[in-house]
């Protein structure tokens, strides 16, 4: 079946979905991160998805003749990349909530908008 | 050695690799002075890269050797030269000014890391405008706007911890859309350079997955620039970031994700993809002009003189995707012209607001009233400055909006409704620059408001220089718009 064939992405997507979800629905702020950290590790998938060739290994395995099937090790490479990219972004992000928490005493955002219309 | 030949790395490279020496230096403004000294050297690279570009064409410099496609390639024209100038020469005209309106605001005891990441956001957009790789470019996007993130954050103000918050959000699921992007089109392409991928998006059979790519690309880097309705996230960046900060900011954070949209559209989708050209008209054209025109408006409402600023950006940028949108080589010259001039103009502004906030402490029109007979020389930048954003003749604005109503008329009956719509947005920022100088020049000082008097005769020095820029780039245009033109030529192509 070809919608089953192409299940990475269906995963990919709705992961994708969730992550989005969270982050524009959820007031807790924690709980936004964590939505745009599964909002990245969709496209972490889909990278991977596309890079990996049927019966393909890792490219250091090599046959006698030379010859073999890979798959395509430079997306994961990126991905690397892009995972590290994500590392920084939620540490970041989680750094930036601990000193709202301190400043404010709270991570809920609705609560933090009353009183910065307050103040 | 010949050092000519490796300048386009050593414009990502210098600030970079200090960065995380000045993050050492405990020294008190010994930080400054190193980071001043740096971008000062990016900004003399700048100069001598744009003088090569301008005698002996666009370069490319190979990374590590690897030649492109296959290595990573550095790759400057006309284009990435205007916007290195545009960066480099923002970051050290606001660090040269911004000396003791940073002292304030940061404090001594964070300079180091401040200054350091004021570093890498010069490194990032750099390597943003220099790279010829759709991935390094997102790793560059993700270190410039990281490093964003705690310039705002740095701000003594605690809103600015949330104003940093909604724009790390939003900042990053644009940097992921704009990843996304890049995927599929390595998924039909098999290539990241972005020449390359011009030539083989000819070669793909399957256009929908690269469709799909434009509009993740185009939708991830339009929240980057914030333009309209993906702004939410900006004016109060801009408010609650230190002020010498926000003066460099809005001169060159959004313009690095307006020159990548730019090139992605123009030289990687348009060629290839049918109806590229109506639906990037179609998308731009509406959204442009309600940028320009909410943004005045809402700015004539603001009273607080940043978000007022802040919300003229978003307008600004309306003008400039205005001159993308019409895909013609002469409004995309106004754009990029008007990249330019913008970033001198709201440079100008910002410095002028950050003099006023050092010496009343608020940027709040009420606290400021009356603030031109103590501060005339401050006021005076201010006026200059806000004449040029008006596009009064003789100086830069007047020149991108001169350019872009031209552009509006050659498009044909619609233009006309499009340039009525540059003018009466013009008039709504007569409006709100008039309120700023009824304010301070006509109204008393409160009562029990703060003593004023001129601001630091270093932040003066540098804020009428870059006012004086102001005039300079509207009355001699051969630089930037011998850019532009350059620019818009290539990016227009042979392909169109």
């Amino acid at each position: 079946m070809e919608f089953l064939a192409l299940y990475n992405y269906w995963v990919f997507a709705v992961l994708l979905l969730i992550g989005l979800y969270a982050v524009v629905a959820k007031v807790n702020l924690v709980k936004r991160l964590i939505g745009l950290s599964i909002f990245q590790g969709a496209v972490f998938l889909l990278y991977i998805s596309m890079d990996k060739v049927e019966g393909g290994t890792a490219p250091i395995f090599q046959t006698a003749d030379g010859a073999g099937v890979f798959s395509n090790p430079l997306p994961q490479v990126l991905i690397l990349t892009a995972i590290v990219v994500g590392i920084a972004t939620t540490a970041l992000g989680l750094a930036v909530v601990v000193r709202i928490r301190e400043e404010y005493g709270t991570v809920e955002e609705d609560v933090i908008e009353d009183m910065d219309a307050d103040s | 050695m010949n050092l000519d030949a490796h300048l386009p790395i050593l414009q990502i490279i210098v600030p970079l690799m200090t960065a995380p020496v000045v993050s050492l230096l405990r020294v008190p403004s010994l930080p400054w002075a190193a980071a001043t000294v740096t971008s000062g050297l990016a900004f003399a690279v700048a100069v001598t890269l744009t003088g090569q570009v301008l005698a002996g064409g666009p370069m490319s410099y190979a990374l590590g050797g690897w030649v492109p496609p296959y290595g990573i390639e550095l790759y400057v024209d006309h284009f990435s030269a205007l916007l290195l100038l545009i960066i480099t020469g923002a970051s050290t005209v606001a660090l040269a000014f911004g000396k003791a309106s940073l002292d304030q605001e940061v404090g001594h005891e964070r300079a180091p890391m401040f200054y350091a990441a004021w570093l890498l956001v010069v490194a990032g957009l750099c390597g943003i405008v220099a790279t010829g790789d759709a991935f390094n470019l997102f790793v560059f996007l993700e270190i410039s706007s990281l490093a964003t993130y705690v310039l705002i954050a740095s701000a003594p103000d605690r809103r600015a911890l949330m104003a940093t918050f909604r724009y790390l959000i939003l900042g990053t699921v644009g940097a992921t859309f704009y990843l996304i992007g890049v995927g599929l089109i390595y998924m039909m392409t098999g290539t990241l350079n972005l020449a390359d991928m011009t030539d083989r998006i000819a070669e793909v059979g399957e256009l929908r997955p690269v469709l799909v790519a434009a509009g993740f690309i185009t939708v991830g880097l339009a929240l980057k620039a914030a333009m309209f309705p993906l702004h939410a996230w900006m004016p109060n960046a801009y408010t609650f970031a230190p002020h010498a900060a926000t003066a460099f900011l809005a001169a060159c954070s959004t313009k690095a994700a307006i020159y990548v949209l730019i090139r992605f559209d123009l030289t990687v989708f348009l060629p290839h993809l049918s109806d590229h050209a109506e639906q990037v008209s179609g998308f731009f054209i509406p959204l442009a002009v309600l940028a320009f025109l909410i943004g005045s408006a809402v700015a004539v409402f603001e009273r607080n003189l940043k978000r007022m600023l802040g919300y003229s950006s978003v307008a600004q940028i309306g003008y400039i995707l205005l001159g993308l949108a019409l895909l013609s080589p002469l409004a995309l010259t106004g754009a990029i012209v008007h990249l330019f001039n913008h970033a001198l103009m709201k440079s100008a502004l910002f410095m002028a607001v950050a003099c006023l906030a050092f010496r009343a402490g608020s940027v709040q029109l009420p606290d400021l009233a009356g603030c031109g007979r103590a501060m005339p020389l401050t006021m005076g930048a201010f006026v200059l400055a806000g004449l040029s954003m008006i596009g009064v003749p003789l100086t830069a604005g007047f020149v991108s909006k001169w350019y872009l109503i031209l552009a509006c008329l050659e498009y044909g009956p619609l233009g006309y409704v499009l340039a009525g719509g540059i003018l009466v947005s013009s008039l709504l920022a007569v409006a709100y620059v008039w309120k700023v100088v009824e304010a301070a020049y006509f109204q008393p000082r409160p009562e029990g408001a703060r003593e004023l008097r001129e601001a630091p005769p270093a932040m003066l020095a540098v804020l009428w220089l870059v006012a004086l820029g102001n005039v300079w780039f509207g009355i001699d245009t051969d630089l930037t718009l011998g850019l532009a033109e350059q620019a818009a030529a290539t990016l227009l192509g042979d392909g169109s």
